[in-house]
């Protein structure tokens, strides 16, 4: 049975997930896990592959069954899993156009929403397949944020695109939490990432192995808990 | 002047074909184009009952592949086999327990169809049903571009997928029951799968895909009847050799 997301009223918090254990197929993917989420937070997950990072975001939607608690105080959440559109992109002969009409959105916020990602109007009839990934990239995020959402779940939203894609995606999804006043619930292996955006960290491999702002939680110590080997550490300037 | 009797048969195939290009659209992105095999096999006892005691086909194939869906989810709870592997095991025991009560000069009849018996009543009927199919084809088929695409950010986006797969597996039920009339149990998988390839290759956009799919179906079901009346070969076999002309006509302006 999926479990009814609760949601609180009247809080300064976005998100509070108390005990949350998933299973799936008799294995435990996420077990007893709590954190909270401020509205206007960037939260950043990170972890190494099979974690349950995705799980848990999945959880979260309540796209997925679970144990505990998690209470949501948001008015309209969107999401954007890994890779998934970038992968599903052939199926159908989809337009620019086709793909916002999945979301009933009229032509002059389709062009809001191309233009807010540095894309050109001329797109609008052409094929998604025929997009570079680059600018399918961006079109995920613009289709992601064109029903104005104030809170964003993205599960490695640069995954396979190059070091200066990533940083323009990462520039846009930041440009927006700003203007937007946005709280962002990000999925990422980049630790750079996690300095130069996050307000609070958790580190997951099954479990919460650490949780805070980058400088308390990401010590080095945490860091070869959680991928079982040093990993290097390095400050952003963000930190101080 | 037309004959009568062939004016009937283009009515219908025409229309079947239309409704069954039109979801095969949907089929062929759900990478489902080939159940429409083992599912127009699965009412072939359904065939060999209304042949035997005189009643519609499509009645027959409807109750059974009620049924056999039936067996095939309670299999799955009790044995969690993949549903590939149990409608594999349903299938080919209806075949193989149709062919034990099956009378032999109906065998034709039940495997490639026959449309020598169409009577207005039964040809009104199916033209109905196929508007109405297409119709609810129309009312889900956003939504179920949408599933397609990414089930998770449909259930994020607060779609009721259990609703949207259910309606589309009632409309798959119907159009595999309406397209044996035209084709029999065996050759069910053409009637979806070869418009919505053609139209896959000739459109540019999801709106010429989707009615592309139905205008190949139903132009093919048109050239089937033809070719049926002047060279006097079976309707079914007709209406899919048609269907892959016009597929490999679409191969050569195939568009990007």
């Amino acid at each position: 049975m999926f479990k009814k997301i609760i949601t609180m009223e009247n809080n300064h918090l976005a998100l509070r997930v108390k005990n949350l254990t998933v299973e799936l197929n008799n294995q435990k993917i996420i077990e007893d896990l709590s954190f909270e989420v401020k509205k206007g937070e960037t939260l950043v997950v990170l972890g190494p592959n099979g974690a349950g990072k995705t799980t848990l975001l999945r959880a979260l939607l309540g796209i997925i069954p679970y144990k505990g608690e998690v209470i949501w105080s948001v008015k309209n959440t969107s999401y954007l899993p890994p890779n998934e559109l970038m992968q599903r992109k052939e199926i159908l002969p989809l337009t620019v156009e086709d793909f916002y009409s999945l979301k009933e959105i009229g032509k002059e916020k389709i062009f809001q929403s191309l233009k807010s990602v540095g894309l050109e109007e001329s797109l609008f009839k052409k094929r998604i397949a025929n997009l570079s990934t680059g600018q399918f990239q961006r079109l995920g995020i613009a289709w992601s944020l064109v029903d104005n959402p104030d809170t964003l779940l993205f599960d490695e939203p640069t995954s396979g695109i190059d070091i200066g894609g990533t940083e323009t995606i990462y520039s846009l999804l930041h440009e927006f939490w700003e203007k937007q006043k946005l709280t962002i619930i990000l999925v990422t292996h980049d630790l750079s990432v996690v300095w130069e955006h996050a307000d609070n960290v958790i580190c997951l491999n099954k479990t919460g192995l650490c949780y805070g702002t980058p400088s308390v939680a990401l010590t080095t110590e945490n860091l070869k808990q959680l991928y079982g080997v040093g990993v290097k550490y390095y400050k952003h300037k963000r930190d101080g | 002047m037309v004959d009568e009797k062939i004016l009937l048969a283009i009515l219908m195939t025409t229309s079947i074909g239309a409704v069954a290009g039109y979801l095969g659209t949907l089929m062929l992105s759900k990478r489902m184009s080939l159940v429409g095999g083992p599912l127009g096999h699965l009412t072939l006892p359904g065939i060999t009952i209304a042949l035997l005691y005189g009643f519609d086909v499509s009645i027959g194939a409807f109750i059974m592949l009620t049924l056999a869906i039936i067996l095939i989810w309670l299999f799955e709870k009790r044995t969690k086999l993949p549903l590939e592997t149990l409608t594999a095991i349903v299938f080919t025991s209806s075949v193989a327990v149709a062919f034990l009560y099956l009378p032999d000069e109906e065998v034709e009849q039940a495997l490639i169809g026959d449309i020598s018996q169409l009577t207005l009543i039964t040809t009104t009927l199916s033209v109905l049903l196929s508007i109405a199919v297409f119709f609810l084809v129309k009312k889900i088929y956003k939504k179920m571009v949408f599933i397609t695409f990414s089930e998770d950010i449909a259930k994020s986006e607060k779609i009721n997928i259990d609703k949207y797969n259910l309606i589309y597996l009632i409309a798959v039920a119907l159009v595999i029951g309406l397209g044996i009339r035209i084709v029999g149990s065996l050759l069910t998988a053409a009637i979806v799968a070869i418009p919505a390839a053609t139209s896959r290759n000739l459109s540019i956009n999801l709106k010429q895909y989707a009615y592309g799919g139905a205008i190949a179906g139903g132009l093919a079901g048109l050239l089937g009847i033809v070719i049926f009346q002047h060279f006097s070969i079976s309707a079914g076999p007709a209406v899919i050799i048609s269907s892959t002309g016009l597929f490999l006509f679409s191969t050569v302006f195939k568009r990007t």
